[in-house]
């Protein structure tokens, strides 16, 4: 619990949700009648509605970016160290809208919603939603807000397709793309883990092909086991050594298979932790959409050709020890944006964190991010 | 932000309204100034973290990359009209290849070098039997970035080895000035050397 709200936080807030009866039909055909997005917002739209920032999330992300639900919150939202009054996405300046993702299982209609057509919760009959089908779902939830054109798009991960794919889908309503530890396509190793984790959630006994929910039941050791593997690749061989090397929890060998090291302990605690939050069939959901997003596909395989609609200015990052999506993939993104004269900056960070890099309180990281924000020109403001 | 009396020659041979690539762009000064004073566009590559920083506080485009594995990550033949690279050839590995990578990705490259063939360098080895340490040249031998140091005499060398013509050379003084008496012996009394030049047609 904070005991008292962090100065720099933008404090207590609440989500709010909105329910679009305008169907919308996704990539793979299927047309969703009706859906729910549950967002959150902080700061506020300025007079000509010029300071909105989009975030997207990543894989296991949500809505609750930053600050606290309540004074019993342990932790504030996800991107708390980048999101925030004076922070490096200052809420003084821009209007953050954070929305969780169809598909998701916070609030926004997923697969642990009420399928209108069965009366039944979604369960595997929910359809498969791709980075496009995301961003058109977020686009009309800019124009339910009055925003027709963000300051800017930011993400990581995940969240940095989505900023990609908004650049080419919707060039004219953002003026920035922030794209950090992201890639424009995820490659064959990358599947392969996607694979793994999904296999580990189908076999686990209790999926009952999806239908766990009413079933009374969850797949908690496929969902943990997927989340482990998850968490070993969002991490280095670096960090990991020096967060927990070969630490004993006990200080010495027990010969059996309960927690002898600590990396064993971190990995079972982050497993635990998100199974109690995080739904399977979400899950899978997501790694699908991962899987999917290939923008230059539709294009002979050239990005650069993929990309020559698009006219925002461009901030990439990448993190050194970041292996799965390293800095060889954000540079793939650089060179094409480069093919198409667009105005571009890419920093390579070093940091041993991994993947996860881009969550973190990286001094570095947090001022080249930061100083690219400042130089977003909003209405009301004299340079 | 401050030009450097290098910089500010550079910005005189450069045509308004072109596109510009400069390597080892440093805190982005000098695109900078050329972007708000002479129309240009273009992007900056750096190594340094700090310089990063700095160049995107100035709100230059900048790229983070090393120099050292060439211009082919990011760049198609002939994308600019300058590629300038000031006091950066001879921290270079490769700075031949990189000579050629320049001349690749623009019509015309500008270089400008400290000369080591300046009397200066010349009396504290002839003399004092030591590497030059001095304003120019202010590390010693053991940590200095300038492991590919030249001459004027040597660059010129090295441009009619691969084919290119040298469209305007100065040699400035410590001052940075360009008295008659350095036309005379450039590679005696110049400091730095400014270069632009271009690739000879082939055949």
């Amino acid at each position: 619990m904070p005991e008292q709200i962090p100065q720099d936080s933008i404090g207590l807030v609440t989500p709010q949700t909105l329910h679009f009866d305008q169907p919308l039909e996704l990539e793979c055909s299927t047309v969703l009648p009706g859906y729910t997005l549950i967002y959150e917002t902080y700061g506020s739209l300025n007079e000509d509605a010029s300071n909105a920032v989009l975030i997207c999330h990543a894989l296991s992300g949500n809505h609750h970016a930053a600050g606290y639900h309540s004074m019993e919150d342990k932790k504030p939202g996800w991107w708390d160290t980048a999101i925030g009054p004076g922070k490096t996405i200052d809420t003084n300046r821009f209007f953050v809208v954070v929305p969780n993702n169809l598909g998701g299982c916070n609030g926004s209609t997923g697969p642990t919603s009420t399928n209108p057509e069965s009366g039944r919760p979604y369960g595997p009959d929910f359809p498969f939603v791709t980075v496009q089908d995301w961003v058109v779902s977020q686009a009309r939830l800019a124009d339910a807000l009055g925003i027709h054109q963000w300051a800017a798009v930011v993400g990581g991960s995940l969240g940095g397709m989505q900023t990609l794919q908004w650049s080419i889908t919707y060039p004219e309503r953002l003026r920035h793309a922030l794209i950090i530890a992201a890639a424009p396509k995820l490659t064959a190793q990358n599947i392969a883990f996607n694979e793994v984790a999904r296999q580990a959630i189908r076999t686990d006994p209790e999926f009952h092909e999806g239908r766990y929910i009413e079933h009374n039941v969850l797949p908690e050791r496929g969902l943990r086991l997927a989340r482990m593997l998850g968490h070993i690749t969002y991490l280095s061989d670096e960090s990991m050594g020096a967060k927990f090397g070969r630490e004993l929890r006990e200080g010495h060998l027990n010969y059996d298979y309960g927690v002898e090291f600590q990396v064993e302990s971190y990995l079972r605690y982050q497993a635990d932790r998100f199974v109690g939050q995080f739904d399977a069939n979400t899950y899978l959901l997501m790694t699908k959409a991962l899987d999917y997003f290939d923008p230059a596909a539709a294009h002979g395989d050239n990005l650069s050709a993929a990309l020559s609609r698009v006219s925002a200015q461009f901030c990439v990052l990448s993190f050194t020890s970041d292996w799965r999506f390293s800095p060889n993939r954000s540079r793939e993104m650089v060179r094409a944006l480069l093919d198409n004269d667009l105005k571009v900056s890419y920093a390579e960070i070093t940091a041993n964190q991994g993947h996860d890099a881009f969550l973190m309180k990286i001094p570095h990281y947090l001022n080249l991010f930061g100083s690219y924000m400042k130089r977003i020109t909003v209405g009301g403001e004299t340079s | 932000m401050k030009l450097r009396p290098d910089q500010e020659i550079i910005c005189q041979w450069i045509q308004p309204g072109s596109r510009i690539l400069d390597l080892g762009c440093g805190d982005g000064t000098l695109l900078r100034h050329m972007m708000d004073h002479h129309q240009v566009e273009g992007y900056g590559l750096e190594l340094d973290d700090h310089n990063v920083l700095s160049s995107i506080e100035n709100g230059i485009n900048v790229i983070q990359s090393d120099l050292d594995r060439g211009l082919s990550d990011y760049f198609d033949s002939d994308s600019f009209d300058y590629v300038i690279m000031s006091l950066t050839l001879q921290a270079m590995n490769y700075p031949d290849q990189l000579l050629d990578e320049m001349l690749r990705v623009g019509k015309q490259g500008i270089i400008t070098f400290p000369n080591f063939g300046h009397w200066r360098n010349r009396l504290q080895l002839l003399l004092g039997g030591k590497m030059p340490v001095n304003r120019n040249l202010p590390n010693s031998w053991y940590n200095t970035p300038n492991i590919h140091l030249c001459t004027v005499d040597d660059f010129e060398t090295l441009c009619a080895q691969k084919g290119i013509r040298i469209l305007e050379r100065t040699v400035v003084d410590r001052q940075h000035r360009e008295p008659a008496l350095l036309k005379l012996a450039p590679n005696l009394l110049g400091e730095v050397a400014l270069y632009r030049f271009e690739r000879l047609p082939y055949g």
